[in-house]
């Protein structure tokens, strides 16, 4: 293949990732961030798989068999046991606001320097070998797609253009913000997307080699029987036996957990405690799924290329050229660079905090002009440190690969790197558990710890490549026999990495019980042990934490905030500090808590050394007992959950008076409501009342009043009598109807009878009148349930208002019923002279006079209106009118037979 | 009462029976009476008659008595016109509104015939 359009394709890839992180950085700008999210987590921490996964297993399988699972078998082991303790290092981290492991342990063992360089440098030793390991891996894929080899020269070599792009995309994403303990969104969204690349990728060719190439997993093994090469891939060693999956589990497991990048990615980038739950069995999951090709592949391959020199580590690529498909090949090649690409990315990003934190850092600080040049922008000197660092070990690692790894196998790589690093599991493990744990013990352990791993695994390398005499080997050091690197004290029968494995983690553990036993500890030491051992007891109050009293002036911390964090920052953290921890900010000298806060800040972004550095410069430390930090931190504690209550209880009396108010709301709305019905009733009282008086008191003046027109009086008197009687009666009738008092009545009713009893009524009335009367009832009408008096209420109040408004003599009333849509349906339509479309509405309102209402509903309807429609209300019904001035209205109301079916059950 | 018998009432009311008693009373006072069943019929007599006293109630359909009275204070011919209102609405913040709207007297319901009937000759004979 064209090495150029394979070169645009890497390039092509690295601009998508480029897109995925851009959009997810976007996206965490806009508070919408898709790093809070447990499955983005757990894809994240697949960047264990690198390409030593994808291209090495297959490698490692065709030399010792099955023993390339031990490698995946203990970080499942970690996720399946050992959470709680991934739990309380996150936990401590993020009260410490601590960004690498290097933090981790300087900041344990009492803020030391000299540990934080340590590591840094452990770290580095690791980091290196492994950044060139998944160069090797690019170049070698490269090189096999092309068909061409390794070019010597930098400018003609491919890996160095990819190196590059690396380079600008890690700084872009790594150094965004200054904070290392602000997540870098982006760059996580990216790696959890090539985890799902290289997946797929690996499971495309598995299943190509298996179904395709084979017959399922059976006729490979089949097959492979045949060969005698193939053999050992069915048992297990047995030369080391169980020995070598304990120690290489137990490494895997260490290598999990400190690993730069997976320290980076569990701890650092984790958004929230609770992912940690969801990554114990998505991780595991997501390992065995890229495992369970491994071994058909690996077979497939043997059978394939049966005594041909093809590399082992290629065979995932190998097998599809042979097979002249280019596709499965691109895809492939593309599983394998992001492999490659997203161990480098946060590799480096992890290391690269360290290095300048814990290298670059203090020693810019220790330059006299450093202070002039940092105030002049300090985030710039702090990105600047931290892209340096990352070129720096990105090309670093371009050179390691180029100049040394030539000569050795993926794997070896990286289990020489995984012993290194498994040389923090005793500061570590012991020290969060174990308060005697000193820094000297720390120091003595990882020195120690180191110096074996060198001799044991890096001397033979030296050795192997030609640096070293290989006297050393057979005669060992000084020509001491127990001295040898492979055989140590006369130790055989181990593989080299288990043999490295024990003797490392023997001396490094021996010395650092014995260091810690025989040191004591300084006061900030035992302050920063209890803070870390304990920390889920104080993790509330650790913010206020006192490891130290430095006596410092407000003025010089502020200064020292500010030039990091920004005025108006500044400002803002202080504040709120202040408010929290009820610390007056005013004074002359700054509260010990405000120093210690201040510290913790800043080694967020320089780290924990540099941090403490900068503090010590504007502070004059003063001892301070275990007894007063711990006191200190009760109290904060308590005065924290006393000021939980108080803010629970002003929040439950916000709410009480909310629910006061709105019940008071209430009450002003109904007792409106009541002043309005009372100021109509008694409106409504006076008018016939009025006319009584009046037409009363005429009679009796007059007495001279025509016979005719005296009886018109008396007349009216008793029609206004009546009137009172009957509005008084609905005024007591409404208000049971609003006092809900009243029960309405679940009988079977047959609504054509009640029409009918109803016109029979006042049939009377309407022939006295002149008015005639006409039905038109559907007939076999649904029975219904309801109450029989107050629907022929209703239906009487319909009837007595058409009479009232038709014209004597001339007007009809026509009565129409039927049913539609499970509702029984009644028009009352007369017509009379019609009602305004600006009383439609009013008319069924009791309250139609309002406090500045002066215009009057039509007189006569009364409250009948009203009470009809809470009847139908009663009901599930409804009511309302259809009407014309000078044509007549059309009054009707629905009853629903369905609904009341329902309330039946 | 000959003085009286030129003199133009207009009764202004939408109940029925309240205004056949105070057609009766106005009648027999010997004043010459109109009447309007809401406060657009009133407008028509006002503009037509000039009546000296408006007999006037405030809830009517339609148009109000507050309406009406500021029609009557507001106009060049009619604002000499005395304006009485008969109210049912009797709280003192609706008497003081209708003295606000121009009225030169505010009689709540139910009223007294004979207090009203003097109150009205009073009113007739410039006493008011």
């Amino acid at each position: 293949m064209n090495s150029y359009i394979l070169g645009l394709i890497s390039i092509y890839y690295l601009a998508f990732l480029f897109i995925v992180a851009y959009q997810a950085e976007k996206k965490s700008k806009n508070a919408k961030s898709i790093v809070s999210n447990p499955n983005i987590y757990a894809l994240s921490l697949a960047v264990y798989c690198t390409a030593w996964t994808f291209y090495g297993s297959v490698g490692r399988a065709s030399t010792d068999g099955l023993d390339f699972l031990a490698v995946y078998i203990g970080p499942t082991l970690v996720m399946f046991l050992a959470f709680p303790i991934l739990l309380k290092i996150v936990r401590i981290c993020k009260t410490q606001r601590l960004t690498s492991i290097a933090d981790f342990i300087s900041s344990r063992y009492g803020k030391n320097r000299s540990l934080g360089v340590l590591v840094t440098i452990i770290c580095l030793l690791s980091g290196i070998p492994y950044i060139a390991l998944q160069l090797k891996a690019i170049s070698n894929s490269f090189g096999i797609l092309t068909r061409s080899l390794v070019n010597t020269n930098i400018l003609v070599d491919h890996t160095f253009y990819i190196v590059i792009l690396l380079v600008l995309f890690t700084i872009l994403f790594g150094t965004r913000n200054v904070e290392a303990t602000e997540r870098h969104e982006g760059m996580v969204s990216a790696i959890a997307v090539e985890s799902i690349i290289k997946l797929i990728a690996f499971f495309a060719i598995g299943i190509y080699v298996t179904y395709w190439l084979f017959g399922g997993f059976e006729d490979i093994y089949n097959k492979a029987k045949l060969l005698q090469a193939a053999k050992k891939n069915f048992v297990l060693e047995n030369k080391s036996g169980m020995s070598m999956w304990f120690w290489h589990t137990l490494l895997a497991t260490m290598a999990f957990l400190f690993l730069p990048r997976q320290f980076q990615v569990t701890v650092v980038e984790n958004v929230d405690e609770k992912y940690i739950n969801r990554a114990m069995w998505m991780f595991p999951l997501y390992m065995l799924l890229i495992n369970i090709f491994v071994m058909p592949i690996t077979l497939a391959g043997g059978i394939i290329f049966n005594g041909q020199a093809v590399n082992s580590d290629m065979f995932v690529l190998s097998i599809p050229l042979h097979f002249s498909n280019e596709l499965l090949a691109i895809l492939t090649y593309i599983g394998g660079f992001s492999a490659a690409t997203g161990m480098i990315i946060v590799e480096t990003i992890a290391i690269s905090v360290m290095v300048s934190n814990n290298l670059l850092m203090p020693i810019f600080l220790g330059i006299p002009a450093s202070k002039e040049i940092i105030a002049l922008n300090p985030s710039r000197v702090i990105q600047f440190m931290r892209r340096l660092s990352i070129a720096l070990i990105i090309f670093l690692g371009y050179f390691y690969f180029k100049f040394i790894t030539e000569k050795y196998s993926l794997v070896s790589i990286g289990m020489t790197a995984f012993v290194v690093v498994a040389q923090f599991a005793p500061s570590v493990l012991v020290g969060i558990f174990w308060k005697r744990g000193t820094q000297k013990g720390a120091m003595a352990g990882l020195v120690g710890g180191t110096i074996v791993w060198f001799f044991t695994l890096i001397i033979p390398s030296l050795v192997s490549s030609g640096v070293m005499s290989d006297k050393i080997m057979s005669e060992g050091l000084f020509g001491n026999t127990l001295l040898k690197p492979y055989e140590l004290f006369g130790m055989t029968g181990m593989d080299n990495i288990s043999h490295a494995t024990f003797w490392t983690l023997f001396f490094n553990t021996a010395l650092y019980f014995l260091g810690s036993l025989c040191t004591k500890q300084t006061s900030i030491e035992h302050n920063q042990a209890v803070l870390f051992v304990d920390v889920f007891r104080y993790s509330k109050g650790i913010e206020n934490s006192v490891v130290w009293r430095g006596k410092a002036l407000v003025s010089d911390i502020m200064n020292l905030l500010e030039s990091f964090l920004g005025t108006s920052r500044t400002e803002r953290v202080s504040r709120v500090f202040a408010t929290r921890n009820n610390i007056n900010l005013n004074t002359r000298y700054a509260d010990a808590r405000f120093v210690n806060y201040s510290e913790k800040l800043l080694s967020g972004i320089v780290g924990t050394a540099s941090a403490r550095m900068m503090v010590s410069s504007v502070a004059k430390e003063e001892e301070i007992s275990l007894n007063e930090v711990v006191e200190i931190l009760k109290k904060s504690q308590e005065l924290m959950a006393v000021n939980k209550e108080l803010k629970q209880k002003s929040q439950e009396l916000k709410l009480l008076t909310e629910q006061l108010q709105a019940a008071n709301e209430q009450l002003k709305f109904t007792d409106k409501l009541k002043d309005d019905f009372l100021a109509t009733v008694t409106h409504e009282i006076r008018t016939p009342l009025t006319s009584i008086k009046a037409l009363s008191e005429i009679l009796y003046d007059n007495d001279d009043i025509e016979h005719s027109e005296r009886q018109h009086f008396l007349n009216t008197i008793i029609k206004e009598a009546d009137r009172l009687s009957r509005l008084i009666n609905q005024v007591l009738d409404l208000e049971k109807f609003e006092s809900g008092k009243v029960k309405v009545a679940k009988e079977t009713l047959n609504l054509e009878e009640i029409i009918e009893d109803s016109i029979e009524s006042i049939e009377q009335l309407a022939k006295d009148k002149g008015i005639s009367i006409k039905t038109k009832i559907d007939k076999k009408l649904p029975k219904f349930e309801g109450d029989r008096d107050r629907i022929m209420q209703v239906m009487l109040n319909l009837l007595s208002n058409a009479l009232k408004f038709t014209e004597p003599h001339k007007g009809t009333i026509k009565i129409t019923a039927y049913s539609k849509d499970d509702n029984l349906h009644v028009n009352v339509i007369d017509d009379g002279a019609g009602i305004a479309k600006e009383y439609q509405q009013l008319i069924f309102d009791k309250f139609y006079q309002a406090h500045d209402q002066t215009i009057k509903k039509p007189k006569g309807s009364g409250l009948g209106l009203a009470i009809s429609k809470r009847i139908l209300e009663l009901h599930n019904g409804k009511i309302w009118v259809e009407s014309e001035i000078g044509k007549g209205s059309k009054f009707s109301f629905l009853i629903p037979i369905e609904e009341i079916k329902l309330t039946k059950k | 009462m000959n003085i009286q018998k030129s003199i133009k009432v207009l009764i202004v009311d939408d109940e029925p029976n309240i205004l056949l008693s105070l057609e009766f009373l106005m009648k027999k006072e010997g004043f010459i009476v109109f009447i309007a069943r809401d406060g657009e019929e009133a407008f028509d007599i006002i503009k037509r008659e000039h009546p000296r006293i408006v007999l006037l109630d405030i809830m009517m359909p339609k148009v109000d008595g507050y309406e009406v009275c500021r029609f009557i204070k507001g106009g060049n011919e009619t604002k000499d016109t005395k304006v009485v209102f008969l109210s049912a609405k009797s709280k003192e913040a609706d008497i003081e509104k209708g003295y606000s709207v121009g009225a030169d007297l505010y009689i709540p319901k139910p009223f007294s015939t004979r207090d009203l009937v003097k109150k009205i000759n009073m009113m007739a004979a410039g006493v008011i």
